[in-house]
């Protein structure tokens, strides 16, 4: 009897997904009075909050744009969205199997839909969030033009990292909920681990090499490169992410086939 | 994964081999963790189910019933698939619906419609399907207005009408029932029976898991008693019921209590006392403590011992107890049955107000219970039991001795009786009053 583990039946699932991602994003915006103003409420918060702080206290720190007030709002917006984006991802797949435990338990359905349709829905709010990021560049002149289409292979590692290690977690999760909290702890580090409010030239030489390791670096790096200074991203940078991209997914899979088997006993 | 190894099977029809499953228990927190790692073995096992065997053919019901703990949702969860078998086979032929639990999945803030769409794309429907089933579920579930209202202003009973519906539009292969059914009002309850039977009728399988005995024999055609992982006895609903029953009382008994489980040939026609001192009655479900017996049932009418008896006349059922040893305050108790082994009545000395006094041992007790059995002509069985020890409220301490179906009785029709049909004559008193003319001249 085969256990709705793989991915064989999920394309049979196909409407169960798209059901519930647009439901999803239906119950996000629909239900409250200002709907969909919230979706950029909090980001929008969080980057009037840095843009006031740190445009004023760091303005050195951004060389070569003194005269652009919007510069470091731009710069700002390339690398959050994107980290929001990860974080959100991540988050939601890891907590995924435990949070539909009674759904899992109860019905028999491919597993791998959930993970699926939590990537459709961040990738589609990512996606209507991007669309205000480029009004508001069009609105400031930071018109970046073709390169934009650059962001879609960054997209695409970072939403792999995400569900690779968020497929590895929510599986762990399942036996130690130790996860959940371990990856909100991880994600504050890693947030500040990664220039994303502050430009990589503020970093003493002396710690940079700690940003080396970080994959998510390049991939913020080259968004502020596309976004703030209309460059195409170097795309050797994005080789060390887009590997460990794959292991991630590679790692998580192997996990998930592993120890995902029994799952449903544990709830 | 056993996928690979599955073999083909008929469509509806649902086969298990020596199905086994374990929960590994960690005891200390570390223990997976660590198996994970390669570093030795943590764990023991917790055996839930041991070597189920069970095959059903297509368009058959089957009966599951246990006690809490026999392993009943577990076997549910295997056959459903969402939980994997430690060790053997488990092949499913065909689609499987079930309905484990009403409404599962069902989000508050959206309507009964867009729920129900939801759960239909759950379990696999298309969406050239999507809309008319949803016709079919706004029908059913009969909400009116309130299907395209969200699900939070529903009731309990409306969200289970909901659930029905969406879980039952698509006519299964397989339907598997736990008792979910026991909710909503008693309409909605005979609208879901119904519509279960005519799944039946169109050739579904049925797998009913019940502790409610009425069920298992009204919408089953064979049962199995689940008990500590095994099954116990697969046979005719009635067999397995009367060992069920017999076993509950076992449980909740002070001391040792010895059950007939091996199902005789002709349990239900084995009228009379059919044992020998110190032996156990032969059929299915009685007990026996090793502290009375009975020698001997008789059914009489009118002083004489019958075995076709009138309907409106008293009978009197005449049990004869020995008691093998001294007995603090016994009681005799006696229940009726029909063919189907559904009970009509049964009661015992102490919730009828009678003491029988402390039985010395080898001390004999007759009893008589004589009353009129206003019931459909047909054949019962009379079970009799003895029990000790009165507790206020009705209820008994101990149940010593228990034959079932010891005695057999067939009601004829009285000459004059009313033509009726059901089970229990009513004799309603009919007044007809004539009301003046409608006004609006109908």
């Amino acid at each position: 009897m085969a256990l709705p583990l793989g991915i064989a039946g999920t394309w049979a699932y196909r409407r169960f997904i798209f059901g519930s991602v647009s439901q999803e994003l239906r119950a996000r915006y629909t239900g409250s009075l200002l709907g969909v103003v919230w979706a950029f409420i909090q980001p929008l918060t969080l980057i009037v909050i840095y843009s006031v702080i740190f445009s004023k206290l760091m303005r050195p720190g951004l060389s070569g744009y003194d005269d652009q007030p919007f510069a470091y709002t731009i710069f700002l917006c390339s690398g959050l969205l994107l980290w929001m984006f990860f974080v959100e991802l991540l988050t939601r797949s890891v907590g995924i199997f435990v949070q539909n435990g009674g759904l899992l338990k109860k019905i028999q359905f491919p597993r791998l839909t959930l993970p699926i349709i939590a990537l459709l829905a961040a990738v589609s709010n990512y996606a209507i969030i991007m669309l205000w990021f480029l009004l508001l560049m069009v609105w400031t002149d930071f018109v970046p033009g073709v390169v934009v289409f650059g962001a879609l292979p960054v997209i695409v590692i970072v939403a792999g990292l995400a569900v690779g290690l968020g497929l590895l977690g929510a599986t762990i999760n399942v036996y130690y909920r130790d996860v959940e909290h371990f990856t909100s702890v991880l994600t504050q580090f890693w947030f500040w681990l990664t220039p994303i409010i502050y430009p990589l030239d503020i970093v003493p030489a002396s710690v940079r090499w700690l940003f080396e390791w970080n994959p998510i670096f390049p991939l913020v790096a080259a968004m502020q490169d596309m976004f703030l200074r209309g460059n195409w991203p170097e795309w050797h940078t994005l080789t060390y992410p887009a590997v460990m991209s794959l292991g991630a997914l590679c790692l998580g899979a192997l996990v998930y086939f592993r120890l995902g088997q029994d799952m449903t006993d544990e709830f | 994964m056993n996928s690979d190894q599955a073999l083909p099977i008929a469509q509806g029809a649902l086969s298990l081999r020596g199905v086994t499953k374990g929960y590994r228990l960690y005891q200390k927190k570390w223990g997976r963790a660590a198996e994970w790692l390669g570093l030795g073995n943590h764990h023991h096992m917790h055996w839930v189910l041991n070597g189920i065997d069970l095959d059903l053919a297509p368009g058959e019901a089957l009966g599951v019933v246990g006690e809490n703990g026999a392993g009943k949702s577990t076997l549910l969860k295997l056959i459903t698939g969402v939980s994997r078998p430690t060790a053997g086979h488990i092949n499913v032929g065909g689609k499987i619906s079930a309905l484990l639990e009403l409404g599962i999945g069902f989000n508050a803030d959206f309507t009964g419609r867009q729920n129900a769409a939801h759960a239909l794309r759950l379990s696999g429907v298309a969406d050239e399907q999507l809309s008319g089933l949803l016709v079919d579920v706004e029908s059913f579930s009969d909400l009116g207005e309130y299907f395209d209202y969200p699900v939070r202003t529903y009731s309990s009973g409306m969200q289970c009408r909901l659930g029905f519906a969406a879980a039952t539009a698509v006519r299964p292969d397989i339907l598997i029932v736990d008792e979910a059914l026991a909710v909503g009002d008693v309409f909605f309850q005979q609208r879901c029976y119904d519509r279960i039977s005519a799944f039946r009728e169109q050739g579904s399988t049925l797998l009913f898991v019940s502790h409610s005995a009425q069920a298992v024999f009204a919408l089953c055609d064979r049962a199995v008693l689940l008990s500590e992982g095994r099954v116990v006895i697969d046979g005719a609903p009635r067999a397995v019921i009367d060992l069920y029953n017999a076993q509950v009382v076992a449980k909740s008994a002070a001391h040792g209590v010895t059950i007939q489980s091996l199902p005789s040939d002709d349990a239900a026609s084995a009228a009379g006392s059919g044992h020998t001192e110190g032996d156990l009655p032969a059929t299915v479900g009685s007990y026996s403590a090793g502290s009375a017996r009975l020698d001997g049932v008789a059914v009489l009418q009118a002083g004489e011992p019958a075995a076709a008896v009138l309907a409106d006349r008293p009978i009197t059922v005449r049990a004869r107890v020995v008691f093998l040893e001294a007995v603090a305050d016994p009681h005799v108790g006696v229940q009726v049955r029909n063919i189907r082994g559904e009970v009509l009545y049964q009661a015992h000395t102490h919730g009828l107000g009678h003491k029988l006094g402390d039985a010395a041992a080898h001390e004999v007790l007759e009893v008589d219970f004589t009353f009129i059995a206003p019931l459909m002509p047909g054949d019962y069985t009379l079970t009799v039991g003895v029990a000790a020890g009165g507790k206020p409220g009705g209820a008994v301490e101990r149940s010593l001795f228990r034959h079932q179906d010891i005695a057999s009785f067939s009601l004829i029709r009285p000459p004059d009786d009313d033509f009726w049909d059901g089970i229990v004559n009513l004799r309603p008193q009919v007044a007809v009053r004539r009301m003046a003319e409608s006004e609006n001249g109908g």
